[in-house]
């Protein structure tokens, strides 16, 4: 950053009379990748691998790994259920802030503007809620007025309906709610959520793409940023959920867990197709 | 890195305001990489602070709030006194608590230590916080706060409110539908509107230069 660097910002004149020389175009706000790691007891769970390396299954390592490979941040969903573990978790992120200066979300279990507190102060950057916040949406408020919308994040997770529309599912998308997801997604917005996280629980895990229907709709009611997950199988998913769905970010676990592809494999692609990303 | 409820020794020469608002950790751990062996503190006491040789306002957030926040603490008196004696880097909210006025939730005055207003992002089809990594151009990149920073670098923000680019003290410019001040400097106060400490490596220097920083006494 020593000489100014040439840029074509989209509105005005680029600053200081620099003229548009390459791409990406100066002054966009990159398309996110984020890759998602579950982490059972302060471990990481499914297996991840890069390349050769085998990884141990030290959420600090992965983290580490993938941050250096240009991961734009890291979200790590605790799938433990005791009080004990989340104690567990909250020394991950202590360990993790020490060492990966990317942004951090952690989700999965949190119920109170306690837990939040808790999260945040561990070294978290953003804290995911969902059961919680549809049993009782105020905890959206709540939270959102003691840390500010920016860091929190409602995770939507979903089901199509069968009459065009979808129905809020929580508890790891076992319990029907009855809420349609799109009236909810609004509501969790006007209530303080600075980022939605929406998740097809049709396609989770079965890498057939994201519901791009699904992400339109939301996108359609909410100006916040939206991260798209579930049903990551290949490249091409990650550019139909930023392209057609409109997502912000998108996130995605076993492609990149199991070497299939690289975060600068997946970017490339990306900005071949004509995303902006950070490369 | 020492907490304000630690027992502590010698000089605090880093001091990380602390007034209850916000993820202060973020930025006391990317500080204590960037300086090892240098006495970091959160703190929310004046007297602390004035100890500081150097001050490091972070934040996140609405101004309103922060600035009630602040002056329950007595901490907008404070450092309306200390910010131009010492080095000081404002990050994110930090930065705008500098200025005179937000219109944040029908309008709030900042410490007016720094000219300049801020306004909501309201640009069409654009998201709102402004979120993700982006552009950073320094008017001056020889300048010793932008010194070994790759060309191109980019910066993560998240914020809603942004500087007007004409306030007098921008050093940087960046852009999300219009372009806006993403950085400031005017005497011994630098601030960021970007998280240094959430922008990998480009971030770690930009702090480690704001530690080594030495500012012509104004």
């Amino acid at each position: 950053m020593n000489s100014p660097h040439p840029g074509n910002p989209p509105a005005g004149p680029a600053p200081h009379g620099a003229t548009p020389q390459h791409a990406p175009p100066w002054g966009v706000v990159r398309r996110r990748l984020i890759p998602c790691l579950d982490v059972d007891q302060g471990r990481v769970v499914k297996g991840v691998r890069f390349n050769a390396l085998r990884d141990a299954g030290d959420p600090v390592e992965v983290g580490r790994r993938y941050a250096a490979a240009g991961a734009d941040e890291l979200f790590f969903l605790d799938i433990s259920a005791s009080h004990q573990a989340r104690k567990t978790m909250l020394h991950v992120v202590e360990r993790l802030a020490e060492e990966v200066f990317i942004p951090l979300s952690v989700g999965g279990g949190v119920a109170t503007v306690d837990d939040i507190r808790a999260t945040l102060r561990a070294g978290a950057d953003k804290v995911a809620i969902n059961s919680a916040a549809v049993a009782d949406p105020t905890l959206i408020e709540r939270a959102a007025q003691c840390f500010g919308n920016q860091c929190i994040v409602v995770a939507i997770d979903a089901r199509a309906r069968g009459d065009g529309g979808w129905e809020i599912f929580t508890h790891g998308g076992r319990r029907p709610t009855g809420l349609d997801a799109v009236a909810w997604a609004q509501r969790a917005v006007q209530l303080g959520a600075g980022e939605l996280l929406v998740t097809s629980m049709d396609r989770d895990g079965t890498r057939t793409g994201f519901d791009v229907a699904l992400l339109r709709a939301v996108r359609s009611v909410v100006d916040c940023p939206i991260v798209a997950s579930g049903g990551v199988g290949e490249l091409g998913h990650l550019l139909e959920g930023l392209k057609e769905g409109g997502a912000d970010a998108v996130l995605a676990a076993s492609i990149f867990h199991f070497g299939e592809y690289s975060i600068p494999e997946a970017k490339a692609f990306l900005a071949r197709h004509g995303i902006v990303v950070r490369l | 890195m020492e907490r304000a409820d630690s027992v502590h020794q010698g000089d605090v020469v880093i001091a990380i305001v602390d007034y209850g608002m916000g993820n202060l950790h973020s930025i006391a751990k990317a500080m204590a990489h960037v300086a090892p062996g240098e006495t970091i503190r959160l703190t929310g006491e004046p007297a602390v602070l004035a100890e500081a040789r150097r001050l490091v306002l972070p934040g996140v957030g609405a101004m309103g709030e922060a600035m009630a926040e602040l002056s329950r603490r007595g901490l907008d008196v404070a450092l309306r006194q200390l910010i131009p004696q010492r080095p000081t880097l404002g990050v994110c909210l930090g930065m705008q608590l500098l200025f005179e006025y937000s219109s944040e939730h029908g309008g709030a005055a900042g410490l007016g230590l720094l000219a300049g207003k801020l306004r909501r992002f309201a640009t069409p089809g654009l998201a709102v916080p402004h979120m993700g990594w982006n552009d950073v151009q320094p008017k001056h990149g020889e300048h010793p706060l932008w010194q070994g920073m790759e060309q191109g670098a980019l910066f993560y923000f998240v914020h809603s409110y942004f500087l007007e680019a004409s306030a007098p003290a921008v050093a940087a410019l960046s852009a999300h539908g219009t372009p806006f001040g993403s950085a400031v400097l005017q005497n011994n106060i630098f601030a960021v509107q970007f998280h240094p400490e959430k922008s990998g490596p480009a971030g770690l220097r930009l702090l480690q230069n704001f530690v080594q920083w030495q500012p012509a006494p104004s």
